[in-house]
């Protein structure tokens, strides 16, 4: 389990590398209303490289705020955010989508595939609108990252097919196909069984070793236990940030889960 | 490469959503069919007609009395202008311009009586002359001749539709027939001239001779219209002019903006028939035009809600990389699409129509190149016009709202 520390602390996780994918200095985002609602205070956080972060929090804590200004779906109101290199928080409307295309990946809580479209086809979303030409083999990369998640064999199923599981899987599939610096994932687990949750996270687990760095916003500590780093929100502000002790192995927990499954009387 | 993949995913968009892209086209398809029905039947319809009546004679020049005060004030005694036997006779005699002259005189439908019941058919009374002016042949027996105007002998020349009607398998040349208790005796029948236009039928007629339908049947002296054929095809307004010059010195008019008679010739009636026909066809087109408007607007409608329906799937767009301008472009290549598809099924409705009406109607009716070609282009601009409101709105949308929108 994990220790607390400071949440002032710097403590990028073992396999990090030290240079920051994200890093904000005052990112502030207040929604103006008839009362104003400050839904993220400003705040400086810094994920480098490779690291596996957990942003928790109770719910209208600002977790969903912070991950739409990560993801460039959003503009601060006040404050930087450099993203691999480039600052945000100026540019246009394009320029941001451009970012999402080079950059991002998302996984949503409710999947968000295209309905009645094939598994494959989905996740050739993305490269549809790359405007960088440095993919040059679309469906193969498609099939690719298809096979990267364990659905090979589920290539051109339509997402009413599959399992709600299986259905993640795929929007994780769409979240790599673009290679991105971040992958950001709002509530991944949010509609799944616990079993098919571990399972996501094993999934998730295997893609971090690989290097890439993720993002994961949960309210389930279970969730958090599968991650490198928890930062915790509370009113918009950064309550918490620690590394996790005695990270848990969803591979391990997936092999002696199996009891757990009750036998019939 | 870009455009192709947008354009595959509009595709994509519009075949998967079978039920929802053709209730969207219905309007097209039949605003599109409309118009092209409609502009088909009128095209049609004048070339029907420039046939019908290219085949009278371009040379032919119709003379009949004007109206009475046409040409000015100076008819304050209200005279009434009219065509007597011997302004006829002073035609034919002082023209250089015409080749033959006859004068008709109409005695209405009558019921004739004869062979094996009785018909209605118009009687013309004519000269011999007639059948030189209107290149009419005859099929059996004789035409009557200048002798027989004279004597106003009771002789008559069958239309081919009176003696079908009468003398079915029989030749009616010899036979009595009955007008109004006039005997008259069948001295001929007409070669066919076939219908004319709206169905009604030229050999439905019976030719005597002027005089005779003059004094037996009308009881008067009276010329209804003079049937003159220019002597040159080329010259038939110089013939026109004069006609009326005769005609004013025979009434002893000087006043060359006074009229006498009105003189028409194959071409201006043609004209006349085309003008009338060319503002019908314009104005059927402007009322299917409007439909086809409604059908623009019935796109726009449903594009509107559709972006609404798929709300969800722009915020996806958007969140995986898609600039406004490409879910703009995409949305407004479904319009054009769903409008080119509804315009090509509409053009295959007028087709269809077509080949439907060509058998009702008593002239052939096609859909001509230059309808389609004005229906797909058509189609393709209401497309752009109808469509471009709901694709900028699905290009507005806010990537964060869209995603959360149930
Ligand atoms: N578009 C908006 N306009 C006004 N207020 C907003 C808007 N979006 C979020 N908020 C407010 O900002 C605060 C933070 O919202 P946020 O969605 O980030 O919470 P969250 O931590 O993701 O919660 P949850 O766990 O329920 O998803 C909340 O008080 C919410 O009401
Ligand atoms: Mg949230």
């Amino acid at each position: 389990m994990s220790t607390p520390s400071t949440a002032t602390s710097n403590s990028p996780a073992a396999s990090a590398s030290g240079e920051p994918v994200i890093l904000t200095r005052g990112l502030a985002k207040t929604y103006e209303g008839a009362e104003p609602v400050h839904a993220l205070r400003p705040l400086d956080l810094q994920i480098d490289r490779g690291e596996f972060v957990a942003v928790m929090g109770v719910s209208g804590s600002g977790k969903s705020t912070l991950m739409n200004l990560l993801g460039c779906l959003d503009t601060p109101t006040t404050g930087s955010y450099h993203l691999d290199g480039v600052e945000v928080a100026d540019l246009t409307r394009n320029q941001r989508a451009d970012l999402r295309s080079q950059k991002l990946g998302f996984v949503f809580q409710g999947f968000n595939l295209l309905a009645r479209t094939t598994a494959v086809d989905n996740v050739l979303l993305p490269l549809l609108y790359d405007r960088t030409g440095r993919i040059k083999k679309p469906r193969d990369r498609a099939v690719e990252a298809l096979t990267r998640v364990g659905l090979e064999h589920r290539l051109d199923h339509v997402p009413s097919e599959l399992s709600g599981g299986q259905q993640q899987r795929v929007a994780i599939a769409r979240a790599l196909v673009n290679e991105p610096a971040v992958l950001l994932a709002d509530e991944p687990t949010g509609n799944l069984d616990t079993r098919t949750t571990v399972e996501v996270m094993a999934l998730f687990q295997d893609l971090n070793d690989a290097g890439i760095t993720i993002l994961v916003v949960t309210h389930e500590p279970e969730v958090s236990e599968y991650c490198r780093r928890v930062v915790e929100l509370r009113d918009g502000r950064l309550i918490r940030d620690e590394t996790v002790e005695d990270r848990r192995d969803a591979r391990r927990d997936l092999a002696t889960d199996t009891p757990l499954i009750p036998l019939p009387e | 490469m870009k455009w192709q993949k947008l354009f595959r995913a509009a595709l994509d968009s519009i075949l998967k959503n079978r039920m929802r892209s053709l209730l969207t086209m219905l309007g097209i398809i039949i605003g599109v069919g409309a118009v092209a029905i409609l502009v088909s039947l009128g095209q049609s319809a004048q070339a029907a007609i420039a046939d019908e009546i290219g085949g009278l004679g371009a040379n032919l020049l119709f003379v009949s009395p004007a109206p009475s005060d046409a040409g000015g004030v100076r008819g304050q005694e209200g005279r009434q202008n009219e065509i007597t036997m011997a302004d006829v006779d002073a035609l034919r005699q002082q023209s250089i311009e015409l080749g033959a002259v006859s004068p008709a005189t109409f005695s209405g439908g009558s019921q004739i009586i004869g062979g094996i019941g009785n018909w209605s058919a118009s009687i013309q009374g004519v000269s011999p002359e007639y059948q030189a002016v209107r290149n009419w042949d005859i099929a059996q027996g004789t035409f009557f001749d200048q002798a027989e105007v004279d004597g106003r002998a009771k002789v008559a020349v069958l239309g081919q539709t009176v003696a079908d009607e009468l003398f079915p398998g029989q030749s009616p040349v010899g036979a009595q027939i009955r007008v109004r208790n006039v005997p008259f005796k069948v001295i001929g029948v007409l070669e066919a001239k076939g219908g004319g236009l709206g169905g009604d039928d030229q050999d439905n007629v019976i030719l005597a001779p002027v005089t005779t339908v003059q004094s037996r049947l009308r009881g008067d002296n009276s010329v209804d219209v003079v049937f003159a054929s220019a002597a040159d095809p080329g010259r038939v307004d110089a013939a026109e002019a004069e006609i009326k010059a005769i005609f004013r010195s025979l009434n002893g008019i000087s006043d060359p903006e006074q009229q006498v008679v009105d003189v028409q010739s194959q071409a201006s009636i043609l004209e006349f028939a085309n003008t009338a026909l060319n503002l019908l066809t314009a104005l059927l087109g402007a009322i299917a035009g409007v439909s086809l408007v409604v059908g623009g607007i019935g796109i726009m409608n449903i594009m509107l809600v559709s972006v609404t329906e798929r709300t969800r799937e722009i915020g996806i767009r958007l969140a995986v990389g898609a600039r406004g301008g490409d879910v703009l472009t995409q949305f407004l290549i479904e319009a054009v699409l769903l409008c080119l598809f509804g315009g090509l099924l509409g053009t295959g409705l007028a087709f269809g129509f077509a080949a439907i009406a060509s058998a009702l109607a008593p002239f052939e009716v096609t859909v001509g190149m230059d309808v389609v070609l004005l229906a797909v282009v058509f189609s393709a601009v209401i497309g752009v016009f109808f469509g471009f409101y709901p694709a900028r709105k699905a290009a507005r949308l806010d990537p964060i709202e869209a995603l959360r929108y149930e």
